[in-house]
């Protein structure tokens, strides 16, 4: 059986989440992986967006950060001041989402521009909150597809802190989070080593190495034995295509 | 007192050219109907301030009413990429002064307390820091430690839509309530639209809800629909559909024109765009209640 890119992030994304956590969710497969997350072995995931929403339980597919259905029904909703620095700054999210159009070698986020700031190449949509989730967040995941282009030796700029140069800069940064714990790509998956550089620590089933290699702009090495992930579920692949996004949004 | 105006009559008082204005409201309450009136009275030059400048500043800045943008982030939310901005930014046309949202909201957080600037915890990202030198550190004097600051942004003008008011400008606002607060009291004026006008016994019905007191409001506009194609909690759910559709017309500037003809310049207000838009989409956009508990105040 063959999965999708999207089938692949989202379920193994969603099998990093741990039941209890704190999650600042974001739209799209971070939002899938969440939901999933809590429909199956995390009942007690307590999402939050960066909108000002706490405990959400969505009806439906949120289409946006800011989706009305994201309000109905959960524990509480505060103001944008309040959700960056009550619960983000003061240390109360365990789990941040992030993505972006680069992800160096030390998990540093590029989300703002390709080519010279002052005069853009391309412009990207920018922060948002990812700046702060980045440096905040006790842990933090990356989705995004697995290719060159999007895998730079360094971005163009750094929009959000990974390792920076590496573990020690960071931690000599003094900023609270723990930094990027894993990269969730449709290959496989990528985790920092002890010095924080991201190596390959586990393919998605018939993936090889060779092509995990072929897919990222630095010399991706890989850290003792390869894991090979567990296939998506009947269950889970139900999960996502009859409940959350059954229309095929972001699972096409 | 009253403050009860047309939104034509609430835009020419308070918004003139090279004006800094913030128009309000996080994907929620976006008043799109202040910013097609500011487009159709002609203004030019303006700053415009908004954490995500949306739709709504991607249909200004295409009018040229804009010579600034202050935002956080810049995409169409849910679909990609804000073209009209993203291209006046590539090409060098328009200026720009570029935050994380948690810096944005800083800025109005210290505007709206009478603050110089604010501080915040650094992120060790960097990057954004060195770019825009509105970004400063100081040593935090208990500490010793650095931390990073914003200046106050006290726009000339804040446009805010609420679901209801009162006349002289008490706002009942739910739902994702973003900025709307720390935009409306950093603001030196307030432009106030508002779903329904409703007597204010409701208002002090529900002191809890009202996050807007009517003494920092100058002017109460009676907009239905104004949020749309974004939405209003409770009152019509937010037109998914017009997001996708602007990133087509965005792809030509002769479309785009002829949008702002039809949408902006072809109607007189409010009323008529939303009559315009047509019994389809009136449907399609209808959302169903669902009552929160009413809680006990007390009869004291």
């Amino acid at each position: 059986m063959t999965f999708t890119a999207a089938e692949l992030m989202t379920v193994n994304a969603a099998r990093l989440l741990r039941d209890g956590d704190t999650v600042f969710v974001g739209v799209g497969l971070p939002n899938l992986a969440c939901n999933l997350a809590r429909r199956t072995h995390a009942p007690g995931l307590v999402m939050i967006y960066e909108a000002g929403v706490i405990g959400a339980r969505p009806a439906r597919l949120p289409l946006s950060i800011g989706d009305p259905t994201l309000v109905s029904g959960a524990n509480a909703v505060c103001s944008m001041y309040d959700i960056f620095s009550l619960y983000l700054q003061r240390g109360n999210v365990d789990v941040g989402f992030l993505g972006g159009a680069q992800i160096d070698r030390f998990g540093n986020i590029n989300a703002t521009v390709i080519g010279d700031y002052g005069r853009p190449k391309t412009r990207l949509p920018g922060s948002g909150g990812s700046m702060e989730i980045a440096a905040w967040a006790n842990r933090c995941y990356i989705i995004t597809p697995h290719q060159k282009r999007r895998f730079p030796e360094k971005v163009d700029f750094r929009t959000s802190a990974g390792f920076l140069g590496g573990r020690a800069e960071r931690a000599a940064s003094g900023v609270r989070g723990g930094g990027p714990q894993a990269v969730v790509t449709n290959l496989g998956i990528l985790e920092p080593d002890e010095t924080g550089e991201l190596v390959l620590t586990a393919l998605h089933p018939g993936i090889s190495v060779d092509q995990a290699r072929e897919n990222t702009g630095w010399a991706l090495r890989s850290h003792g034995t390869i894991r090979i992930t567990e296939p998506p579920t009947a269950e889970e692949l139900r999960i996502l295509h009859e409940e959350l996004d059954p229309q095929g949004i972001h699972l096409k | 007192m009253t403050k009860l105006c047309s939104l034509s009559e609430a835009i020419n008082q308070f918004v003139q050219d090279g004006d800094t204005v913030y128009a309000a409201g996080f994907t929620h309450l976006i008043p799109f109907a202040a910013g097609h009136e500011i487009i159709r009275q002609g203004r030019k030059n303006l700053v415009l301030a908004r954490a995500t400048p949306d739709l709504i500043y991607d249909q200004m800045v295409a009018a040229g009413c804009a010579k600034k943008v202050i935002f956080s982030y810049i995409g169409n939310p849910g679909v990609g990429s804000l073209r009209i901005i993203r291209e006046e930014l590539e090409a060098g046309r328009l200026e720009w002064e570029e935050y994380s949202h948690y810096g944005m909201i800083s800025r109005l957080q210290a505007g709206a307390s009478g603050l110089p600037f604010f501080p915040m915890k650094p992120t060790a990202a960097g990057d954004l820091e060195r770019s825009n030198p509105q970004y400063r550190r100081v040593i935090d004097p208990y500490s010793g430690q650095e931390v990073v600051t914003v200046p106050a942004l006290n726009p000339e003008v804040a446009i805010v839509h609420v679901q209801r008011a009162d006349a002289a400008g008490n706002a009942h606002i739910w739902g994702i309530i973003g900025e709307q607060k720390e935009a409306a009291f950093a603001a030196k004026h307030v432009i106030l639209t508002a779903e329904e006008i409703v007597d204010e016994e409701i208002i002090r019905s529900d002191p809890n809800r009202t996050l807007i007191p009517e003494f920092i409001v100058d002017a109460v506009c009676h907009v239905p629909y104004c949020a749309h194609p974004s939405y209003t909690q409770g009152y019509y759910d937010r037109d998914n559909a017009f997001y996708l559709d602007w990133d087509k017309v965005t792809e030509s500037r002769e479309a785009v024109q002829a949008w702002l003809d039809e949408w902006v310049f072809g109607v007189k207000d409010r009323a008529a765009y939303w009559e315009k838009l047509g019994a389809e989409t009136h449907d399609r956009l209808k959302v169903a209640p669902l009552m929160s508990t009413p809680v006990n105040y007390g009869a004291y």
